[in-house]
């Protein structure tokens, strides 16, 4: 009978994880403002009022535009930050990988509040770069985690290999390390711009007059007739973000039967 | 007439505290194919590391074809390795992972296609070129670690343990081939082993090295037959020992007491200077000594023993005997021929030896 009670737990597991986010799209496409049993109808009017809120298109816009600019910086920083670790000694570099990696485990409550009276203090005003700025914080530690794997896993005599056959650690780094972890670049980047994609404490300390999508949503939820459109847009964005990591996947699976690697890593 | 193409003059390096190369002077001459034989930790990796540009000497020089290569980068030197990985490009075709090296030399593609061809051919991979590199086998890949490494024709090829990922037929054939294509290119080759038989097998000339220096350099066959010193006898096939005493000295000839064996008389030349610690021993080959059947005689001295082990190989067979009137054990190697048979645990022996064939250390 053990076996049965474990099946009983896993599946209630599975329902608590996913039966709020199954709930979204029934209720973006049911035809009452009410967020409630039984359902009243089917209508894509909820949708439509998407197209209309200019308010809304403002924040989608800035959001994609904070999260794109936060994944390139963030997977930057990360390679610099993962190559040295794999390559190079020097001395406190274990001192220095950690405080790195700390905003992984801080409060990110924390970080928005100091940042917010550091920034006050240098009297900035606050902008979408000061998002980016807390964003590419909490972002970068994730993106070094993900391609430290990918460096650690790079046989270094690959890149001597080029160094001897004639090229400069400049055109061996673009010839043979990039390609080689090109699979954890876009790992890295694809984390990144989510995670900034729906973070809100930072967002929300730290934005100016435009809102990211999180805030806005946040915002809209004070008012009751549009929990409907709130919830069309969370399908919207849940449908975007499987068929992304779906394609991540994809690719990084075609990119390591290429280089001929053992699968082991990945997220689907 | 040959010349170096590679002079060591006393190469020292450190590693933080480690001592990793302490005083390596050599000269390896054009054409040649050159071994460095030591244990794992001797520092032979990194002397051809240091020879290939990936390391800096701390102090010393290193010339190659007459230039000092202080300062001189990898890709500006003209030597190619064989790395222990092989480090194919695994997102290249073969054509492009031998070709890699050229890509800077500004030919056409069909130029470009013809040497990648050739290259290839030289290694036996005719047609492979269209491959993807993580679809060959481990054989193949060394084949194209050595076509991408020779395509450059460098003036020396470094190749790092190139055959220790291999399974032992593969790699014994592999050890002629190498010989082979060293011959065809006249490139000269040095390698790094750990393998004696390896270096035996493939070398002109080979350095043993012990502890960050060279102990001994020589051909293959002076350094089997006349080691210098006890480790070099030891490290190099099986060398029996016997502890010894020299009784006097008189010009070329010494007179020596072996325990079990007796007195004997020795050339200078089998007694080799330096390299001694402290004890002095007699060492010989297995395949010096030769046991006696019915009718035969020994040519020059004899002795009685009783055999302890054998070790049947098929071709060979080894006999662990102990001399007679003493507690030494030494082991001796018999061709076996048909008809003849193989001595069982515990039979009285003759055993036939020749003071010409012992090495004197002290």
């Amino acid at each position: 009978m053990r076996g049965g009670w474990l099946k009983i737990y896993a599946l209630a597991y599975l329902v608590f994880l996913y039966a709020p986010i199954a709930l979204l799209p029934v209720f973006a496409f049911n035809d009452g403002t009410i967020i409630a049993f039984p359902l009243r109808g089917f209508t894509f009017q909820w949708f439509a009022e998407l197209g209309r809120i200019e308010a809304l298109h403002g924040a989608v816009l800035n959001s994609l535009m904070i999260a794109v600019t936060t994944a390139i910086l963030a997977t930057v920083l990360g390679i610099c930050a993962a190559r040295s670790a794999a390559r190079y000694d020097y001395p406190g570099k274990r001192g220095v990988m950690g405080f790195i990696m700390l905003p992984l485990v801080l409060p990110e409550i924390i970080v928005a509040v100091s940042l917010l009276v550091v920034l006050l203090q240098l009297g900035l005003s606050l902008g979408a770069w000061t998002v980016i700025l807390g964003h590419v914080l909490i972002c970068t530690p994730f993106s070094i985690a993900i391609l430290n794997s990918a460096f650690q896993n790079l046989d270094r005599s690959l890149e001597e290999a080029a160094v001897d056959l004639g090229e400069t650690p400049w055109s061996t780094f673009r010839l043979i390390t990039l390609p080689l972890v090109m699979p954890g670049i876009i790992s890295s980047l694809l984390i990144s711009f989510t995670i900034s994609l729906d973070e809100f404490i930072i967002a929300f300390f730290l934005t100016g007059t435009e809102p990211t999508l999180p805030v806005y949503l946040w915002g809209q939820l004070r008012f009751p007739q549009q929990i409907p459109v709130v919830m069309a847009l969370g399908t919207i964005l849940v449908a975007l973000s499987i068929i992304l990591l779906t394609t991540a996947e994809y690719f990084r699976r075609r990119g390591v039967a290429r280089a001929g690697g053992k699968d082991t890593g990945g997220f689907l | 007439m040959t010349k170096p193409i590679i002079q060591l003059q006393d190469v020292q390096k450190y590693f933080g505290d480690y001592h990793a190369l302490r005083g390596i002077n050599a000269e390896i001459d054009e054409g040649e194919f050159f071994s460095l034989l030591g244990p794992s930790g001797c520092g032979k990796t990194t002397l051809l590391r240091v020879i290939a540009g990936f390391e800096d000497v701390s102090t010393g020089r290193v010339l190659i074809d007459g230039k000092p290569m202080e300062g001189v980068a990898p890709n500006r030197r003209p030597t190619n390795m064989v790395f222990q990985s092989y480090a194919i490009f695994p997102h290249l075709s073969v054509a492009r992972n031998v070709g890699f090296g050229l890509r800077r030399a500004g030919l056409t593609k069909d130029e470009l296609g013809r040497r990648v061809g050739e290259a290839l051919e030289m290694v036996g991979l005719s047609g492979y070129g269209a491959r993807a590199a993580h679809a060959l086998s481990g054989g193949q890949r060394q084949r194209v670690a050595l076509a991408r490494a020779l395509i450059l024709k460098p003036k020396v090829l470094l190749l790092d343990e190139p055959l220790s990922a291999l399974d032992k037929k593969l790699r014994e054939q592999m050890q002629v081939e190498l010989i082979k294509l060293q011959r065809q290119v006249g490139i000269t080759f040095i390698l790094v082993t750990h393998d004696q038989e390896e270096a035996l097998v493939m070398s002109d000339r080979i350095a043993v090295m012990f502890d960050g220096q060279i102990a001994q350099m020589d051909d293959p066959e002076v350094l089997y037959r006349r080691p210098k010193t006890r480790r070099v006898a030891d490290f190099i096939g099986v060398m029996n020992f016997l502890p010894a005493e020299v009784l006097f000295e008189a010009g070329e000839k010494i007179e020596i007491e072996i325990a079990g064996l007796g007195r004997a008389e020795i050339s200078s030349d089998q007694a080799p200077r330096g390299g001694g610690d402290g004890a002095t021993s007699v060492g010989f080959r297995p395949e010096t000594l030769t046991i006696l059947y019915d009718g035969q005689q020994a040519t020059d001295r004899e002795a009685r023993a009783k055999v302890e082990e054998v070790v049947y190989y098929g071709d060979m067979t080894y006999y662990d005997v102990r001399l007679e009137g003493t507690d030494k054990t030494v082991r001796l190697s018999m061709r076996n021929v048909f008809g003849r048979e193989v001595l069982p645990i515990g039979a009285e022996a003759r055993i036939a030896w020749s003071p010409g064939a012992l090495v004197l250390f002290r």
